[in-house]
């Protein structure tokens, strides 16, 4: 579980988190939505330490980030697996080289004792025959799916993915979001999300946090999402006519 | 003040390679791959040129021999000089900031712009210490090149003198042997280590600090050629001053 506590970020003069607390549940799939430049992704790398708050604190399950000594941020670090929004994939690597290089780095487990591991997670993310081949070699849902096995290869405890399904065509994009979700409920991990796309939040958006210029506007699930009568929440994710029909028939079903 | 700046960043971010080493199990190999992309790779480049750069040398001197009181073994002693002082840790290192030094801000740079730095920072990787360290270390057998560029830069000097008609093989290694001073040998190499750290880092610094996309990696190669090639200029003037002067 991550407790956000009313933190604050500014880069120079300009404020870009106003004061956000909110909790992300342990075993969820945590939505962070918000227009651009919202401060969502500003948001999720303070979640991931890589900017210190200005104002308040981050606990990971009772640890404040900021507390902790370096070597012991390093040591959390570990327990956190990302999902970039353009994958991010080491290029001079194959898949396999990808997905064990973090075994690599911080285990001392065999070279056979890795490449169980690496096999597991390749299988688990559905790549079977692309242990071999370079990241320019395989299409964007498959790099997606690297990224997951990359990031749950070191068995993590927070699982942050940064717009996964962008650039994917709608039923990879579905595909992805399900994955990401089988694995939270799979490895019981704090699953923190930052999105835009509408199709998401409908399809796994357990705990919704919605983001309006720093502030935290509006939270909750994704059935009362269609409840809400808050107009910046309905104008940003019913914009599109199909959701707004999406959502008047939900209410006309409910009444 | 953006200089300043610059300059501070730069002090920060060698401060940053040295800390927090990568595994030695991964930095082997990482060490093996930059020595064959950085070293062996620019063997044949700097061969080529230095074998010329050497024929013109002696021709040049050659021709402008008019005088029949000036002794014909100074076109291989003029040879060896301009070979050993200047041509091959100064002139090599230029070529280099191109070469290498292009190849580094771009390929850091796009590691930047995909957010793989991102990806090693999130893992709690050194990114500096992975990224630029292995570079350094083999950019020390820097010296190993230059000393191939000085015996291939001599070897062309001798080619297109003899071989030109501008002077006889004894003549030409007459003037090779002359007033020899070893420590002119050790100058060279001395310059040619401060140099390799001037190419690998400082384009490594333009690289890793970029922001934008591709056209800014491109950007950022161009600026970091300009800044290597400057610094090596300024260094040499220094060091000549300071080692021979």
């Amino acid at each position: 579980m991550i407790e956000v506590n009313d933190i604050y970020k500014s880069f120079g003069d300009t404020p870009i988190l106003k004061g956000i607390s909110t909790v992300l549940e342990k075993g969820k799939t945590n939505l962070i939505i918000g227009q651009s430049g919202s401060g969502k992704t500003v948001f999720l790398k303070c979640l991931l330490g890589l900017y210190a708050p200005d104002k308040g604190n981050i606990s990971l399950d009772g640890k404040i980030y900021s507390e902790l000594s370096p070597r012991e941020q390093r040591n959390l670090r570990q327990d956190m697996g990302m999902v970039f929004q353009g994958s991010a994939l080491f290029d001079s690597m194959t898949v396999e080289g990808n997905v064990k290089f973090p075994l690599e780095m911080f285990t001392d487990q065999s070279p056979s004792e890795m490449q169980d591991r690496v096999d597991f997670v390749l299988n688990r993310v559905n790549l079977i025959d692309a242990h071999k081949k370079y990241p320019s070699e395989i299409s964007g849902g498959m790099q997606k799916r690297v990224a997951i096995a990359r990031a749950i290869v070191m068995n993590p405890k927070y699982l942050f993915c940064d717009e996964p399904n962008s650039g994917l065509d709608p039923r990879t994009a579905i595909i992805i979001d399900n994955l990401i979700q089988e694995i939270t409920k799979e490895y019981d991990i704090t699953t923190v999300i930052n999105t835009h796309d509408m199709n998401s939040v409908m399809e796994i958006g357990e705990k919704i946090v919605f983001l309006k210029h720093g502030i935290k506007e509006w939270e909750g699930t994704k059935d009362e999402i269609f409840k809400t009568n808050n107009e910046a929440v309905t104008n940003f994710v019913y914009s599109s006519e199909l959701f707004k029909k999406v959502r008047q028939m939900y209410i006309e079903e409910r009444d | 003040m953006n200089y300043l700046a610059s300059i501070g960043s730069y002090a920060i971010m060698i401060k940053e390679v040295f800390r927090k080493p990568t595994k030695w199990r991964i930095m082997k190999s990482l060490l093996f791959k930059e020595i064959d992309e950085l070293i062996y790779g620019s063997l044949g480049i700097l061969v080529f040129i230095s074998f010329f750069i050497g024929g013109v040398v002696a021709i040049q001197t050659a021709l402008n021999i008019t005088s029949e009181l000036i002794p014909k073994n100074l076109v291989g002693f003029a040879t060896r000089q301009s070979i050993i002082l200047e041509f091959a840790p100064t002139f090599c290192s230029i070529i280099m900031a191109g070469k290498v030094g292009s190849y580094i801000t771009s390929s850091i740079g796009t590691m930047r712009v995909t957010e793989q730095i991102d990806a090693l920072e999130v893992m709690g990787v050194n990114a500096l210490n992975y990224l630029v360290f292995p570079k350094i270390i083999a950019l020390l057998l820097y010296p190993f090149v230059i000393a191939i560029s000085m015996y291939v830069g001599i070897l062309g000097g001798w080619v297109a003198a003899v071989f030109g008609g501008f002077s006889t093989s004894a003549d030409f290694t007459e003037g090779i042997q002359l007033d020899f001073i070893p420590f002119h040998v050790t100058y060279a190499f001395i310059k040619t280590l401060v140099f390799a750290f001037i190419l690998a880092t400082i384009p490594s610094y333009h690289g890793f600090y970029m922001k934008g996309g591709a056209l800014e990696v491109g950007k950022a190669a161009t600026t970091s050629f300009v800044w290597t090639s400057v610094v090596i200029i300024i260094l040499n003037y220094i060091l000549t001053q300071l080692l021979l002067g």
